[in-house]
């Protein structure tokens, strides 16, 4: 099983937002896409799902993906939103067999193997005793992993996800994470948007940094995760260490920015504006550096 | 649970069309209506047998097709739009409906073509469903207060446009619309159950085709575009069957309120979200209420009729609200 994408691109009107992008992953792989706000990485997702059309090509095994119907692309592929309604009143069993629409005929009960699917969906991701429960009763984790058993339900071997632990606590992240790691480990290829550095460092096998649309490094969590490439595209001062539990590196972030610090990055600002908040971009509401 | 459900429901039904047929202005004892379905055929007058076979029958059948018709329809637009206020009526269809039949009647062309009423009838309600899509729709898709809104401005506006038929039409045909836009199956003919048959019937089994696209897309268009599902295709597909069931049911009994909103709540608060037993519950329901109202309505003031819709609101909103209270808690 293998995803490759050359070149892929997308505009929303006028505006860039994704350019040049060549990404490869095989089975077995967690890459984590990580970048500022508006950086290009939902977009990108939703690109690699096959959701949204532009330039460039995107290989799922060898063939063009947007060749493939809908209904067998969603076989193979699936591909979790960042946020989907809340209110749904749906028992969570109901929920995952929602993941089945794509193999089920329009009519008809679950079959056998449907049901066999479902429940393997709710083992992997350990809410077999969620079953009876509306969805709209859980709470923000159990949401969560309930929504990952409905595109594991699909039995894709290609898994997108986008933003999947955020809203959560650090317990359920690291939960979301580990669950994450071990459908990778299980052969299929995991690609998810990230916000969590340190947390993108610690599980995935490569990283992936975008900033303006566009590919800054990719590579082991060590060769992105670096001082320099933290100030460039995050504009940040960082330490990056090598984290003593699992050696994985570790950024540091210095906080409140050292005085000056604007001026000392020594690199244009390149964001007039962000695109998500209309602010300048990697000013999260800091004080203004005095000179 | 389930299964309780649909017994109750059928038994209901079974016993709404037994009632709606012997009972009447004219009372047919039932003694002498078993001894006739079990073969005396000198049981009933030719006179009752007329008034059972070119009457109540005939309005029996339609008031289960025009139940079943916007009730569907109701459970439908909820799920369509993901919006617990959507039905026939409150979305503007209804009206629309009502205005495009009150177009054809003041044409003088309701009388001699069967397919005159229910076309001018379609005709209003696709204006209406097309009218509210584009309206209600905002830069990030449909949110539900915008299509509640554009409904109601868009119902408000067919009224005006009926009102302004009425007020236009020659007398004779002022009384037509009048007794209409009244709404109820006391004009119900057998003529009409070769258009409204076909189109009901029809119209549910399209819908229960889609009724697993329907609760993927609970999920949002999104994600069920990941799922494999082509949200706009399913969309125009299930707005074109409803608005076509509740121009039949509208075109044969005028506007009939809140059965195409109440009903499907009812049964959610019930049987639960998932819309293949939500839409056939709803057929049954909606049916048997439309004829047990029916029959309250002739029964009331006997010999004098009720307009149905009066029934389906004294009926319906008290039972609703209980449904509701109960249904909070859970």
């Amino acid at each position: 099983m293998n995803l490759a994408a050359h070149g892929v691109g997308h505009r929303y009107r006028e505006r860039v937002v994704l350019s040049g992008v060549d990404l490869t992953v095989a089975g077995g792989e967690l890459v984590a896409v990580v970048g500022p706000n508006g950086a290009g990485k939902s977009t990108l997702l939703r690109r690699l799902s096959g959701a949204l059309r532009g330039p460039g090509v995107i290989l799922l095994d060898g063939g063009d993906l947007t060749r493939i119907p809908a209904r067998i692309l969603a076989r193979r592929l699936a591909m979790l939103e960042q946020e989907v309604p809340t209110e749904l009143d749906f028992p969570v069993e109901e929920l995952v067999a929602f993941g089945r629409h794509p193999h089920r005929p329009r009519l008809g009960p679950l079959s056998q193997r449907d049901r066999t699917a479902v429940h393997r969906a709710l083992e992997a991701t350990g809410t077999t005793g969620l079953v009876r429960r509306p969805f709209s009763q859980l709470s923000g984790g159990e949401r969560r992993k309930a929504l990952l058993a409905t595109v594991l339900a699909q039995e894709p071997a290609v898994l997108l996800l986008d933003e999947p632990t955020v809203h959560l606590d650090v317990h359920h992240q690291l939960e979301i994470m580990s669950l994450l790691a071990e459908l990778a480990a299980d052969g299929r290829a995991v690609v998810c948007a990230l916000h969590d550095l340190n947390l993108a460092a610690a599980f995935a096998h490569r990283m992936l940094l975008l900033k303006e649309g566009r590919v800054v490094a990719i590579g082991p969590p060590a060769e992105v995760l670096t001082r320099d490439l933290l100030r460039h595209v995050f504009e940040i001062e960082a330490m990056v260490m090598a984290s003593p539990a699992t050696g994985s590196p570790f950024a540091h972030f210095v906080v409140p920015p050292p005085a000056g610090f604007r001026r000392s990055l020594g690199t244009p600002r390149l964001y007039t504006a962000d695109r998500d908040s209309g602010r300048p971009d990697g000013d999260c509401g800091l004080p203004e550096a005095s000179p | 649970m389930k299964g309780t459900v649909y017994l109750v429901l059928g038994a209901l039904l079974v016993g709404g069309v037994l009632a709606g047929v012997a009972l009447g202005a004219t009372a047919i004892p039932w003694g002498r209506l078993l001894s006739y379905a079990t073969g005396d055929r000198d049981a009933l007058s030719p006179a009752e047998l007329l008034i059972l076979g070119r009457i109540r029958l005939p309005r029996v059948l339609v008031g289960l097709l025009v139940g079943a018709a916007l009730a569907v329809a109701g459970g439908v637009m909820q799920g369509l739009f993901r919006n617990p206020l959507a039905s026939p009526y409150t979305l503007g269809l209804a009206g629309g409906a009502s205005t495009g039949a009150a177009v054809v009647i003041t044409a003088g062309l309701a009388q001699g073509n069967l397919w005159s009423l229910p076309g001018g009838a379609f005709v209003g309600a696709t204006v209406a469903s097309l009218a509210v899509g584009a309206l209600a729709r905002t830069r990030r898709g449909t949110t539900p207060l915008t299509l509640i809104l554009a409904g109601i401005a868009l119902a408000t506006l067919f009224s005006a446009a009926t009102s302004a038929l009425i007020f236009l039409a020659n007398p004779q045909e002022m009384g037509a619309i009048l007794v209409w836009t009244m709404g109820g199956l006391g004009r119900a003919t057998p003529a009409a159950l070769t258009y409204l048959a076909p189109l009901v019937l029809g119209g549910i089994a399209v819908v229960l085709a889609f009724s697993h696209d329907l609760d993927v897309l609970a999920l949002g268009d999104d994600q069920a575009r990941h799922m494999g599902l082509a949200p706009g295709r399913v969309r125009f597909a299930l707005l074109a069957t409803s608005t076509a069931m509740t121009a039949a049911a509208v075109a044969c009994a005028g506007p009939i309120g809140f059965v195409g909103l109440i009903v499907p709540h009812a049964v959610r608060l019930v049987l639960g979200p998932g819309h293949a037993h939500l839409l056939v519950a709803s057929a049954l329901a909606g049916a048997a209420f439309l004829v047990w109202a029916d029959l309250a309505a002739r029964l009331i003031l006997r010999p004098v009729e009720l307009p149905v819709g009066l029934v389906t609101a004294f009926l319906g909103v008290p039972f609703f609200l209980y449904l509701l209270r109960r249904g909070g808690g859970r």
